[in-house]
C-alpha cells in the first residue's frame, strides 16, 4: 500500500482566487458574504451569498473553450490549473496513463440548465444549445480537467451533495494508496448561486434570512438561522509518497484516513445524535490507525443550520469523549459560505494549510454560546498551534457522511 | 453587408478573429469548429436571418462562402 501525500493545491473562492489570498482571509477572519449580485433577489427571503468575485475565466481558459463551459467547470479548471502548477509536475515527462481525476460537484451546471430551460420555454426546442448537455452534466469538470491536461488514468465524478468533494478526495486517496494511479487530481466545484437553486434552498427553510452580511453565517452560535450559499472550487494533487520523493516534490502533508458512511435515515435531516457522522469519523480514525486523542483540529462541516451544528457537536462528543473538549474545532464556512459540493475540497485545503502553517482558522461571528454546542470552536480569532493530525468533515443531503484525516509530514 | 453580418456571428460563435474569416474559410479546418459548434452556428444564423435551415442543407455547409451563398439563394 502506498503512502499518499498532497503536493499541489489551488482554489477559487469567495475569499480569494488563489491560495495565498484564501489563506490570508481564513486566518484574518475575513468573510466573503455579501448581497447577491448575480440576479435580482428582491422577492427572495434570502438576500445573501458568498459569491466568487473578479473571476475572469479567460485568465485560465481559452475564450472559445470558456464559452462552452458552465461556471462550475470554469472554476474547476482554474483551480486545477493552479494546483498542477503548484505541484511542479512536468506532465510532458510523466506517464499520463498513471495520472487521473476524481472530482466532486453537488449539482453541476445548474445555471446552464436554467438558461436553456428559459430558451426552451421562450423559443422552442429548436433553439436549445447543442452545448446544453455537455455544459450541464456534473461530470464535465472531471472530463475537461482530463482533456485539458491530457490525464488518461482513472477518471470519475462523485455527486454526493455537500459531501461530494470530501468523498472525491477520499476516493482519490484510495486509488493512489492501492496503486491504481501515481497521481490523482481531486477536489470539487460548485456554482449554484442561481435563481432556481436559491429558491429551492429557501423553500427548504435551510438558508439564513438574516440580511446583515457581516453576521448572517454564524456556525455553532446560539443565534444561527441557516446556511449562506457559497460557490467556487478547490483542487488538490494527491500523489504516492514514492512518486513525490522521486521527483523531489514539495509536500504539504499526508492523507492517512478516510471514512464514508450513510445515515440511512432521511433525505435531508441528519440522523439522531449525528450517529452517521460519528461512524464516518470513527472509520476515518481507524483507517488512519490512530486514536481519537491524536486529533488536534477538526475542520467541521459547521453549516450554521440549527440541525447540523447541534448534531455534529453530538457526533464529535460521541467519537472523542473528553478529548472533544480539548481539541480545536472551526467552521471555515463562516467565511466562505457553504460551497456545497466544493466545500469539502476548500476545507481540505484549509485543514492542510493549518497543519503546514501551524495556524488554525477561526469560526467567525461566534458571539452567543449555545448550550447544545459547547466545544471549542476557535471563536473569531485564528489560533497558532502545532497540528499533527487533523480531521475534516462533510455531510450531504441524502445522508452521505465523509471524514478525512490529514497528518503532518 | 451580408458577409459582414455573417462574419460577426461567426466571430461571436467560434471565438475567432474577424481577419481569419474569409469566404474560403472552412469551419472545421480553418476556424477550429467541431460538429457542435456548427449546430450552434446554424441556430444563430437562423435566429438572425429569421430562416429555417433544414439538417440536410446544414450538412452541406462547409465554408463561410457556403453560408453566404445559401442565405443569398434563400432571399431569391
Amino acid at each position: 500500500m502506498n503512502r499518499v501525500v498532497i503536493t499541489g493545491i489551488g482554489a477559487i473562492t469567495p475569499i480569494g482566487n488563489n491560495i495565498d489570498d484564501l489563506w490570508n482571509s481564513l486566518i484574518n477572519g475575513k468573510s466573503g458574504i455579501d448581497r447577491i449580485s448575480r440576479f435580482d433577489v428582491s422577492s427572495y427571503p434570502t438576500k445573501l451569498a458568498a459569491e466568487v468575485k473578479d473571476f475572469e475565466p479567460t485568465d485560465y481558459i481559452d475564450k472559445k473553450e470558456a464559452k462552452r463551459m458552465d461556471r462550475f467547470t470554469q472554476f474547476a479548471l482554474a483551480s486545477a490549473k493552479m494546483a498542477l502548477a503548484d505541484s511542479g509536475l512536468d506532465l510532458a515527462s510523466e506517464d499520463l496513463d498513471r495520472i487521473g481525476v476524481v472530482y466532486g460537484s453537488g449539482i453541476g451546471g445548474i445555471e446552464t440548465l436554467e438558461n436553456q430551460q428559459n430558451i426552451l420555454r421562450d423559443k422552442g426546442p429548436g433553439r436549445v444549445s447543442p452545448f446544453f448537455v455537455p455544459m450541464m452534466i456534473a461530470d464535465m469538470a472531471a472530463g475537461l480537467i482530463s482533456i485539458t491536461f491530457g490525464l488518461k488514468g482513472h477518471n470519475e465524478t462523485i455527486v454526493n451533495a455537500c459531501a461530494s468533494s470530501s468523498n472525491a478526495i477520499g476516493d482519490a486517496f484510495k486509488v493512489v494508496e492501492r496503486g491504481d494511479a501515481d497521481v490523482i487530481v481531486t477536489g470539487g466545484s460548485e456554482a449554484a448561486i442561481t435563481p432556481l437553486a436559491i429558491a429551492g434552498f429557501c423553500s427548504m427553510k435551510a438558508m439564513s434570512t438574516n440580511e446583515d452580511p457581516k453576521t448572517a453565517c454564524r456556525p455553532f452560535d446560539a443565534n444561527r438561522d441557516g446556511f449562506i450559499m457559497g460557490e467556487g472550487s478547490a483542487t488538490l494533487v494527491l500523489e504516492s509518497l514514492d512518486h513525490a520523493l522521486k521527483r523531489g516534490a514539495k509536500i504539504y502533508c499526508e492523507i492517512v484516513g478516510y471514512g464514508a458512511t450513510a445515515d440511512a435515515y432521511h433525505i435531508t435531516a441528519p440522523a439522531p445524535l449525528g450517529e452517521g457522522a460519528a461512524r464516518a469519523m470513527k472509520l476515518a480514525l481507524k483507517d488512519a490507525g490512530i486514536a481519537p486523542n491524536d486529533i488536534d483540529y477538526i475542520n467541521a462541516h459547521g453549516t450554521s443550520t440549527e440541525y447540523n451544528d447541534k448534531y455534529e457537536t453530538m457526533a464529535i462528543k460521541n467519537v472523542f469523549g473528553e478529548h472533544a473538549y480539548k481539541l480545536k474545532i472551526s467552521s471555515t464556512k463562516s467565511m466562505t459560505g457553504h460551497m456545497l459540493g466544493a466545500s469539502g475540497a476548500v476545507e481540505a485545503v484549509a485543514t492542510i494549510l493549518a497543519i503546514k502553517n501551524g495556524i488554525v482558522p477561526p469560526t467567525i461571528n461566534y458571539e452567543t454560546p449555545d448550550p447544545e454546542c459547547d466545544l471549542d470552536y476557535v471563536p473569531n480569532k485564528a489560533l497558532k498551534m502545532d497540528v499533527s493530525y487533523a480531521l475534516s468533515n462533510s455531510f450531504g443531503f441524502g445522508g452521505h457522511n465523509a471524514s478525512l484525516v490529514f497528518k503532518k509530514y | 453587408m451580408e458577409f459582414e453580418k455573417i462574419r460577426d456571428i461567426i466571430v461571436e460563435q467560434l471565438g475567432v478573429d474577424p481577419e481569419e474569416v474569409t469566404m474560403e474559410s472552412s469551419f472545421i479546418d480553418d476556424l477550429g469548429a467541431d460538429s457542435l459548434d456548427i449546430v450552434e452556428l446554424i441556430m444563430a444564423l437562423e435566429e438572425e436571418f429569421d430562416v429555417e435551415i433544414p439538417d440536410e442543407d446544414a450538412e452541406k455547409i462547409k465554408t463561410v462562402g457556403d453560408v453566404v451563398e445559401y442565405l443569398k439563394n434563400l432571399e431569391k
